[in-house]
């Protein structure tokens, strides 16, 4: 059950966590994740949960639904404040997908 | 009079009184920051001018007898992860360097519309990730009892200035006992409410099943009287719990008369240093003089609650700082600090496929008995008692390479966490002149028995010590 983790395994973490690292922040953390995952389930594989349901959150609160009225809420102006970069009241974001000049030329305008 | 060093129960009977006005009490603490700051380092952001206008109008509003709340007029310290409309907000974080939150989190507004009188920002650790103020990527707040020690975290600089008397009382949050210890660590009483009391909206998100905002004050009736404002039901947290709120104050006279105290043996076990379990105990017998049975009991999933909480906070972590993308506000990722992205790495690789079902569901599980544990002892006790920490406030620097030695500091807060209880922080003595805090813990709901057991402890034997912040 246990699992090594290695470098190659931490970086495709990298990947999926979205995190610019350098090649030694990664180093440090293959080591420290292996430190602290190695800890915590030493202890937790002891514990015979056979049975025992998940808890995500301890209220046992679910679904809240509010009625489906308009309400004031932020002005697109304070909604876009804090952004880097907007463009006629949207966020600005990188292209997703890659167009050829002239398309591209199209959706900028 | 010393106006610094009053209570917030005093300062709000003072003002009323019109002994002084809220004025120069605000004077007087901001000229007491101006002095001490330098040293502390307690707060990110100072907000004088908005304090000074707030004082005028609560000022008014007495002279008009239309103040209705005990925090009118009262100075406050806000720790830095609950934003505030128009006032910068950082997380302590460089991610978030220039961020000015478009809205408030509803426990500032409720603060504000009981008139508080808001001083600034405190420091903490990284998004609230840390045990010692260390994490932030701003400052290290010193510890006022011993300037060269850490005031534990992470609402490091909440705590600081509640005991060096640079506000009357401060605002934290609590995810694993960044309220708690802290509080412990400075010799002031700090609360984390139920799960689901206080509105989390407008908290920075860190684990969202853990997090809680909660008081950090001088006196136990002081956090009721913070506690009464900040609690209930908003609707724009779908987790905050539609429940009565009582009036915190009435439990404070009841007396503790055959109340049972449940002692965990776990509490006093392996890595607690035996000085803090010895000034424990001590508390507890002093407890018992006054009426209440200690009963020794077991809570054996304490060992295991750590295991649960470094799985389950950073999954949460994972997803909730996930938002940070640069586009909407916030700098680049590469901005965030080194326990910010060891904790988003971790939760990723615990959550990602193939990892899920051993790591998160295991420990999701392990919690559901952790919770059934507590549910069980509180058929049994009135409240739990123990240490808050397992050791005293160590050195700035000390522990900061080790993130696993880090992380046991968290071994005595993180199961009220992870069940969604209540717990308090009180200052139950000296050791070589550093502070201990008394936990005591109840069940869903019962802060009243919280604040039954604190108050009589204080009334009874109260912690008069400060620190002399003028020596060093």
């Amino acid at each position: 059950m246990k699992k090594r983790i290695n470098l190659e395994g931490v970086k495709h973490v990298v990947k999926l966590a979205n995190l610019p690292l350098t090649d030694t922040e990664i180093k440090k953390f293959t080591s420290q994740l292996s430190e602290v995952i190695g800890y915590n389930m030493s202890l937790l594989e002891k514990v015979d949960t056979k049975g025992v349901e998940p808890t995500a959150h301890i209220t046992g609160v679910s679904n809240v639904l509010r009625e489906d009225e308009t309400e004031p809420s932020l002005t697109s102006k304070e909604a876009l404040q804090n952004a880097k970069e907007t463009h006629n009241d949207f966020f600005k974001v990188k292209a997703i997908l890659d167009l050829p000049d002239e398309a591209s030329a199209k959706v900028g305008q | 009079m010393e106006l610094v060093k009053l209570s917030l129960k005093k300062a709000a009977a003072g003002l009323k009184s019109k002994k002084f006005s809220s004025k120069e009490l605000t004077e007087a603490v901001l000229k007491r920051i101006e002095n001490l700051e330098p040293k502390v380092d307690a707060y990110l952001l100072l907000t004088n001018e908005l304090a000074e206008r707030q004082a005028e109008k609560a000022d008014q509003l007495i002279a008009d007898g239309q103040a209705a709340s005990p925090l009118n007029g009262v100075p406050v310290a806000v720790k830095d992860v609950i934003v505030t409309k128009g006032i910068r907000t950082t997380a302590a974080s460089k991610i978030l360097e220039d961020f000015i939150p478009p809205y408030s989190a509803t426990a500032y507004e409720k603060l504000e519309s009981a008139g508080m009188v808001m001083l600034g920002k405190t420091n903490h650790d990284e998004f609230a990730m840390g045990a010692s103020t260390e994490n932030s990527a701003y400052k290290i707040t010193k510890n006022p009892w011993d300037f060269s020690r850490v005031p534990g975290g992470s609402s490091g600089g909440s705590a600081a200035a509640v005991a060096a008397d640079m506000c009357v009382y401060s605002i934290g949050t609590d995810t694993g006992g960044s309220i708690r210890q802290p509080a412990s660590f400075c010799g002031v009483v700090g609360l984390k409410p139920t799960y689901g009391r206080v509105s989390r909206y407008g908290l920075i998100a860190m684990a969202s099943s853990l997090d809680q905002i909660g008081p950090i004050t001088k006196t136990v009736e002081d956090a009721t009287l913070v506690l009464n404002v900040i609690a209930g039901y908003d609707p724009r947290d779908s987790t905050s719990v539609n429940k009565e709120v009582p009036d915190f104050s009435d439990f404070l006279k009841q007396g503790i008369k055959g109340l049972k105290i449940g002692v965990p043996k776990e509490f006093f076990g392996e890595g607690v240093d035996y000085q803090v379990a010895e000034a424990i105990k001590k508390a507890i017998v002093r407890l018992e003089s006054l009426g209440a049975r200690a009963v020794e009991m077991s809570l054996p999933r304490t060992k295991e609650a750590i295991s649960v909480y470094y799985l389950v906070m950073p999954s949460e972590v994972s997803a909730n700082l996930a938002r940070y993308d640069e586009i909407r506000f916030g700098a680049g990722r590469d901005k965030f600090g080194p326990e910010v992205k060891r904790r988003i790495m971790l939760g990723t690789y615990a959550l990602s496929t193939g990892y899920y079902d051993a790591y998160y569901l295991k420990a999701a599980k392990v919690r559901t008995l952790i919770y059934q544990e507590f549910q069980d002892a509180f058929k049994k006790v009135d409240v739990i008692a123990g240490p808050v920490s397992p050791i005293l406030p160590f050195k700035i620097g000390e522990r900061v390479d080790d993130p696993l030695q880090m992380y046991l500091a968290d071994i005595l807060t993180v199961p009220v966490n992870l069940a969604g209880l209540p717990g308090i922080s009180i200052p139950c003595g000296l050791i070589s002149g550093l502070p201990v805090g008394l936990q005591v813990i109840a069940d869903h709901w019962q802060e009243g028995k919280i604040f039954n057991v604190a108050y009589a402890y204080e009334q009874n034997f109260p912690f008069t010590e400060k620190p002399n912040l003028y020596s060093a």
